[in-house]
Order: C-alpha cells, then sequence, then structure tokens
C-alpha cells in the first residue's frame, strides 16, 4: 500500500466526508419486478410528477415520460393516475 | 502593555481578537468566567459574535458544528461532565474535519462529583482527533488560543483544537498578562476562509461511508495530525517572532537539562511548580520536560530529549483504573525507555506540595517503577 | 380517487428533482424502497425552497439513504451531524448565515425519532431560542432506519419489533406522543401538519414555514412507509389521504397562536379501515383483540372534540 498514490473518491476523504460526486451513478433499473407504462391517455395533468418517489417521470410535450433508469417499479404512479392512463407491465 | 487578569478573563481577551463569529456558551465550573466576560463584549459591541446561550453541552458543540461548516469561525469552553456529554459530537467535528476551537477548563469526571482540576475529561477525549496543547501558565493560555485558531485552519491540518487549562489553577488565579495587539493579531491570523458556503456549489458534509471508505478517512485525520507537528512548531515560531513569546518548540519544552541524568515529564502547571522547586532546591541531576502537545503526541522531541538519561519519572493527573497513568504508559510505548517511574497525584484538585515533587525526585533517582500515588 | 378539475399545466416540465433553472435539486439514484414517502417529501420540499437552502439532517433513513459516500443525492449544500441534534446545528448555521450576510432557508429535517424523542431536547432549545429555522418532521412513527422499532410516534396498538403483537401485550401500549403540541407551548409564528397524501397542502405549508418572519417554524408531516407499516409500495399516498379521511391524522396550521382547520372532515371514514390497511394492525383483527379497535375510534373521536373546541 506505501507510495500509491491517492485519486479521486478516495483523496478527497481528506476533506472530511465531503460529497465527491452525485448519486446518478446509483442506476436502480434493477430493483424493478413490474414496469409502469405510459398510454396515449395520458393527459398531462402533471400528479405522478409531484409524487414519484424517485423524481424520474419528466412532462414532455404535456406527456409524461419515465426515466427507466431510476423508476423502480413501485408502481405508485399508476395508483394516482386519474385518468387511468398507466399500465403495470412485468419486467422482464 | 501588561494588566492583572483572572485567568478566565484573559482567555476571553485572547478570544476576542481572534473574532469568532459564533460562540455557543453552556456554564460549568470552572470555565463559566470565560462566557461570561465574552458574553460582557458582545452585549458592549466589543466583539462582533453571535452569542448562544445553548441548552447543553451537546448542543453547544453542534452549533459551532453547524456554524463552521458553512464557514465561520466558531469557539465554546467547557469541562468535565460538559466535555463528556459532547463526546460523540468531538468525534463527528473532528471527522469532518471542521477548525473549532474549545478550551477545556480540566476538571475532574464525576461520581463522585467533584469541580476541582485534573486531567481525566480531556484525556477521555484523547482519540476524538482533536489536537491537545496543555496549558502552564495563563499567559500561554492566551498565546495559544491566538496560535489554535492558526493551526486548526492550516490547510494541511483542518482540525479542531483543544486548549487545555488547569481548572482553577489557571482559570481562576490573577496573573499579569500581556494581551497581544489587536492589529497585528489580525495581520497573524486572517479572516478564516476554509469551507465557506456557495449555494452555486453545493456540497454535503457529515457523509455515511461503508467499510471500503471509512478507513481512508481515519487515515487522512491521523496524517492530518502528524502535519499538524511541524505547524504547531512554525506557529510557535513564528509567534515568538511577532509578539515575543514562544514555549519551547510549540510540542515540548525542557527545562533545566543541561546536566541531568534524570527528567521529570509532565504537562500543565504542575510544571511550574515542579519548575520552582528545582530552581530554589538548586537541583542539578532532574530535569523537566514539559508535553505541551499531548495530541498530536510529540515522540521525536521526548525521544531526543531522554535519549542519554538513565531514567524518567511521569507525573500526571489522571487515571485508567486498571492499567495506571495514561501519559506514563504513552510514553513508555512509544519510547522504549528502561527507567519510567509512573506517579499519580493532584486528582479532583488535591494539592502537589512541594514536598511532593522532592518525594518524586527521590523515587525517580531510586529507579522506582511501580505506580506511586502522589 | 378522483380529481374534480385538472389543468394542462405545461407543455415541458422537468421532473420534480430539477427547479425552474433545471437545476438538480434531488438527484435520483437515492437508495430509498420503492414507494418510500421521505423522497417524495423531500422532492416538494425543495421545489419550493429552491436553490439557497441548507438542510440539516438528523440521522435517519433519509440521510443513509441519501449521502453515501462518495455520491450524494442532494443538490443543495447538506450537513449530516448526529442523531439528536438537527435543531441545534441548524441553528448554529442560521447565526452563521447571518454572520456572512447571506440569505438562504435552513431547513432541518429529521425522522420522529430526532424529534419526538432523542431530537426533543436540541428541538425545544433551538425553538425557544427563536432562530431562523425551519424544523420539518418526517414522521413514519418508527426507527424505521434500524429495522423498525417502536419510537414515542408509535400509535397505540402498532406492532413494531420492540412493541410486537403478542399474546400478553397487544402492540404499542401509549398513545402517540402529542409533538406539535408540545411545540405550540414554544409560542413560535407557525406551526403546522401535513401528509404525505396531500403533497399540493404540504408545499403551501412549507412556502409559509419558510417566510423569515414566520421562523422558527414547525411542520410535522405524516409518511406512511410501506415497509414499516406492511402495505403495498404503490399505496404509500392512498394511506396517507385514509389516515386523514378516518381522522387519524388532523390537517391543520396555527399561525401566531391562532388554529385553523385546513382540512375539515365532517364524515370520517370508520378507523377499521385505515387499520385494515395497513399488515401492523393485522393483530387487532382477531376476535380477541377487536375491542381495542372500539378503543382506538373512542379516542379519535374525542380528539376530534377538542380540535373543533379549539
Amino acid at each position: 500500500m506505501k507510495g500509491r498514490k491517492k485519486v479521486g473518491a478516495e483523496k478527497n476523504c481528506e476533506k472530511g466526508g465531503v460529497s465527491y460526486k452525485d448519486s446518478r451513478i446509483n442506476k436502480t433499473s434493477g430493483w424493478r419486478n413490474f414496469k409502469p407504462i405510459f398510454t396515449e391517455r395520458c393527459k398531462g395533468c402533471g400528479l405522478c410528477i409531484s409524487y414519484c418517489p424517485e423524481g424520474c417521470i419528466s412532462l414532455i410535450n404535456k406527456k409524461a415520460k419515465v426515466d427507466y433508469d431510476y423508476c423502480k417499479g413501485c408502481l405508485l404512479c399508476i395508483e394516482i393516475c386519474p385518468f387511468k392512463a398507466i399500465e403495470k407491465q412485468v419486467e422482464k | 502593555m501588561k494588566k492583572v487578569l483572572e485567568g478566565s478573563h484573559a482567555i476571553a481577551e485572547a478570544v476576542k481578537l481572534c473574532k469568532p463569529g459564533v460562540i455557543a456558551a453552556y456554564p460549568i465550573t470552572p470555565q463559566t468566567h470565560i462566557i461570561e466576560r465574552l458574553s460582557e463584549m458582545v452585549a458592549d459591541g466589543e466583539l462582533d459574535a453571535k452569542f448562544v446561550n445553548a441548552e447543553s453541552e451537546h448542543s453547544a458543540i453542534s452549533i459551532c458544528l453547524g456554524a463552521q461548516a458553512i464557514g465561520v469561525r466558531t469557539f465554546t469552553s467547557s469541562a468535565s461532565q460538559g466535555l463528556a456529554l459532547m463526546y460523540e459530537v468531538l468525534y463527528i467535528v473532528s471527522g469532518m474535519r471542521l477548525p473549532i476551537v474549545m478550551v477545556v477548563a480540566n476538571r475532574s469526571l464525576s461520581a463522585p462529583l467533584n469541580i476541582w482540576n485534573d486531567w481525566s475529561d480531556s484525556f477521555g477525549a484523547r482519540d476524538s482527533g482533536w489536537i491537545q496543547l496543555y496549558c502552564e501558565s495563563i499567559q500561554e493560555a492566551v498565546d495559544t488560543v491566538i496560535q489554535a485558531y492558526k493551526i486548526g485552519e492550516d490547510e494541511k491540518v483542518s482540525l479542531p483544537v483543544m486548549v487545555c487549562i488547569d481548572g482553577f489553577f489557571l482559570s481562576h488565579v490573577y496573573e499579569p498578562v500581556e494581551i497581544p495587539d489587536s492589529k497585528i493579531v489580525e495581520k497573524f491570523l486572517p479572516t478564516y476562509k476554509g469551507r465557506v458556503i456557495d449555494f452555486n456549489k453545493p456540497i454535503s458534509q457529515g457523509m455515511w461511508a461503508g467499510p471500503d471508505y471509512y478507513q481512508e478517512f481515519k487515515k487522512a485525520q491521523h496524517e492530518a495530525m502528524e502535519n499538524a507537528k511541524e505547524v504547531i512548531r512554525k506557529t510557535n515560531n513564528e509567534f515568538k517572532k511577532i509578539f515575543g513569546r514562544g514555549y519551547g518548540n510549540g510540542l515540548v519544552e525542557t527545562y533545566n537539562m543541561e546536566e541531568a541524568e534524570y527528567a521529570l515529564i509532565t504537562m500543565g502547571s504542575l510544571s511550574g511548580t515542579a519548575k520552582y522547586v528545582l530552581k530554589s532546591k538548586k537541583i542539578k541531576d532532574i530535569g523537566l520536560i514539559r508535553i505541551k502537545s499531548f495530541r498530536p503526541f510529540p515522540v521525536d522531541e521526548i525521544k531526543k530529549a531522554i535519549k542519554n538519561l538513565r531514567g524518567v519519572g511521569v507525573l500526571e493527573k489522571d487515571i485508567s483504573p486498571g492499567l495506571g497513568g495514561t501519559l506514563c504508559y504513552e510514553l513508555r510505548g512509544l519510547t522504549k525507555k528502561k527507567n519510567v517511574s509512573t506517579f499519580v497525584g493532584g486528582l479532583g484538585g488535591r494539592d502537589v506540595k512541594i514536598e511532593d515533587f522532592l518525594k518524586i525526585f527521590k523515587a525517580i533517582r531510586e529507579e522506582r517503577g511501580e505506580l506511586i500515588w502522589v | 380517487m378522483g380529481v374534480k378539475k385538472v389543468k394542462v399545466v405545461k407543455e415541458e416540465k422537468a421532473s420534480e428533482s430539477f427547479n425552474e433553472k433545471n437545476q438538480c435539486l434531488f438527484y435520483p439514484g437515492a437508495s430509498n424502497c420503492a414507494g418510500c414517502p421521505e423522497t417524495i417529501a423531500v422532492r416538494a420540499i425543495l421545489s419550493v425552497a429552491g436553490k439557497n437552502t441548507i438542510i440539516v439532517n438528523a440521522t435517519s433513513c433519509l440521510e443513509i439513504v441519501s449521502s453515501q459516500y462518495p455520491y450524494t443525492s442532494w443538490g443543495v449544500n447538506y450537513i449530516h451531524g448526529a442523531f439528536e441534534n438537527a435543531a441545534a446545528i441548524a441553528g448554529g448555521v442560521s447565526l452563521a448565515l447571518e454572520k456572512l450576510g447571506k440569505e438562504g432557508n435552513v431547513i432541518a429535517l429529521a425522522g420522529d425519532g430526532g424529534t419526538l424523542d432523542i431530537g426533543l431536547q436540541s428541538l425545544s432549545g433551538m425553538l425557544e431560542r427563536g432562530e431562523k429555522v425551519c424544523f420539518i418532521c418526517l414522521d413514519n412513527e418508527a426507527y424505521m432506519n434500524t429495522g423498525v422499532q417502536r419510537s414515542s410516534a408509535t400509535p397505540f396498538a402498532a406492532s413494531t419489533t420492540t412493541s410486537p403483537a403478542g399474546k400478553i401485550i397487544k402492540g404499542n401500549v401509549t398513545w402517540k406522543k402529542p409533538i406539535a403540541e408540545i411545540v405550540v407551548a414554544h409560542r413560535i409564528p407557525y406551526i403546522a401538519t401535513a401528509s404525505i397524501g396531500y403533497i399540493d397542502d404540504l408545499k403551501v405549508k412549507v412556502a409559509k414555514a419558510l417566510k423569515k418572519e414566520n421562523q422558527p417554524s414547525f411542520i410535522h408531516v405524516l409518511n406512511p412507509c410501506p415497509l414499516g407499516w406492511k402495505f403495498e409500495s404503490h399505496q404509500t399516498v392512498q394511506i396517507g389521504r385514509l389516515a386523514v379521511e378516518t381522522g387519524m391524522w388532523v390537517l391543520y396550521e396555527i399561525e401566531n397562536g391562532s388554529f385553523k382547520l385546513t382540512m375539515d372532515v365532517p364524515k370520517r371514514k370508520p378507523v377499521e379501515e385505515y387499520l385494515r390497511a395497513q399488515g401492523r394492525f393485522s393483530h387487532l383483527f382477531k376476535e380477541e383483540n377487536l375491542h381495542i379497535i372500539k378503543e382506538i375510534q373512542k379516542r379519535i373521536d374525542e380528539e376530534w372534540e377538542r380540535f373543533r373546541k379549539c
């Protein structure tokens, strides 16, 4: 170990517990058993955006869109949607 | 210009010169006079700081943590039970590398309840990652408080500093003290430029670290403590050049070692009495080695000072039940010296008198090995 | 669960993680459980508080999932100290901000343990000193981070690992500590309760709580935890609403001593509906325990009588 130069996150330890990078590196798509699929019934009300625990739903061209890299498959969006616009699909 | 001041008040003057932005206070004997004087200074507009009366020492140090974490110099002081209550936050502050300065008016720990001096409170925190500097006199305490900020805030260090003074012996005694000039202190100790908050560059502090990173943090902390040795020496020399007062090399001070065959090793105000005894009784074969910096432990300086001695004796105001005197065992282990006599005394404020010193010197010459209670 | 009026808000809206300048306030990739209410609350709070915010977080589920070295989920300044001193640290932060002459929101986030139990002392100290902090308690009614142990916020008869439903003792034996009433006694300008079931209500209350003249302020948010309360991850918001609809959780505000119910529930659903929906109360539906449900209903009825008199 002696003489090995410290780089990156290890070197950053010298600052004493200060963050090094953000958590986007942690893609949680592998957590899913089920996947929410958004259909054309979406009216763009934005409720699913406010309630998504992962903050991975955005509104693009008046339609909700999921970033599947971070969706954990909690399916809260399906429960909350007033237009039944989201469908549950088994994750393959 | 020298003024006759009570130890606590002199320390408050020193803190004023360092211009902390936030001072968190909780009373506990024997440091209360420090925060009382500071609150007067703030109330009169002499010191432009936020003075907070915390509801416990745990919150007092937490308030300092919060303020320091976003870039403001802080100060608090405590002792005994208060310091013990802060225990978990001491480790957190050091782990977060926040250079808070705290004056500890060393006082014994309950039970039984005792308000007088010994080192058990700050010794309990010796592994917390705080630099610990022990002072012999009120003048030294004043000078050390100012140096403490400079040492802790140094880039290579970034660690909190405990300035330890013997409760009552230094906090409540009056001495003529030279309070440095504020303009010169301003040049010596500029505004804190550490981790100042930036809303455009947000950081997370005090994170959770798993087994793969935790050890790296501790390694970095240990290295910073090692760096502190050089920084303490440098700051002591710089202070001496500017203000005319230095204390040994900043880590260790020696006295009467020219013809010494043995040495007494001790810390704090005990050294003052020891020096008096050695001088007045004209003792030549025993010298004094005063450890000022307990953490980082000045191994090299001590090894050098005791190299050619026949033996040493360690006098300390603490006991580790089941082991003996902590300082003695740290020293024995690090220096591998054969003849190290161990003396424990002065606990709970018990006076260590001139006769006691003479008995100690006799025991050192006899190269006694067992624990001797003074 | 229909919504009466629906308006299309915008063409585009970035996810709740981002502010209007497209700066990320809370990054995706935190390790919270699926359906976790904590991160819903955080995104809602930050969407109101904005970038000039300093979060002081007590040790809790939220802290563990969002600040794992070297990666942080926080896009705003964040400090974690210890478990019980979020309020004290936040006080120090707000004073230091004043000293530096900078403007920003100081929000202390703590769980029920870090507010009602171990955190009570430092909370009381901070409120008494009147520091400019918005303290938000994210209450999931147990020590969830360490595996669902009972706290003083755990409701009566709930089963946790340290207050299990056994043959002789049927779950938690004490009623929930009324922390909001303790805070009221400190006479601070703004106190409110909220539920994750009503996000817009929470946002309105956070906006009020962040006004400097309303500080120190306190918001108590009910956060139903799928893992600890034993329900499906997609039911989090539904349970949060059911709590209010059955009267188990009351939404109110106290502004300068003046009490106001922010959501009146004239015809409360029976508490049985709320209890039946969660696994932590399943033991109450055994024959020998049904009387406990009646006890809970009676207590809730009495509490509502008290609220109506406020």
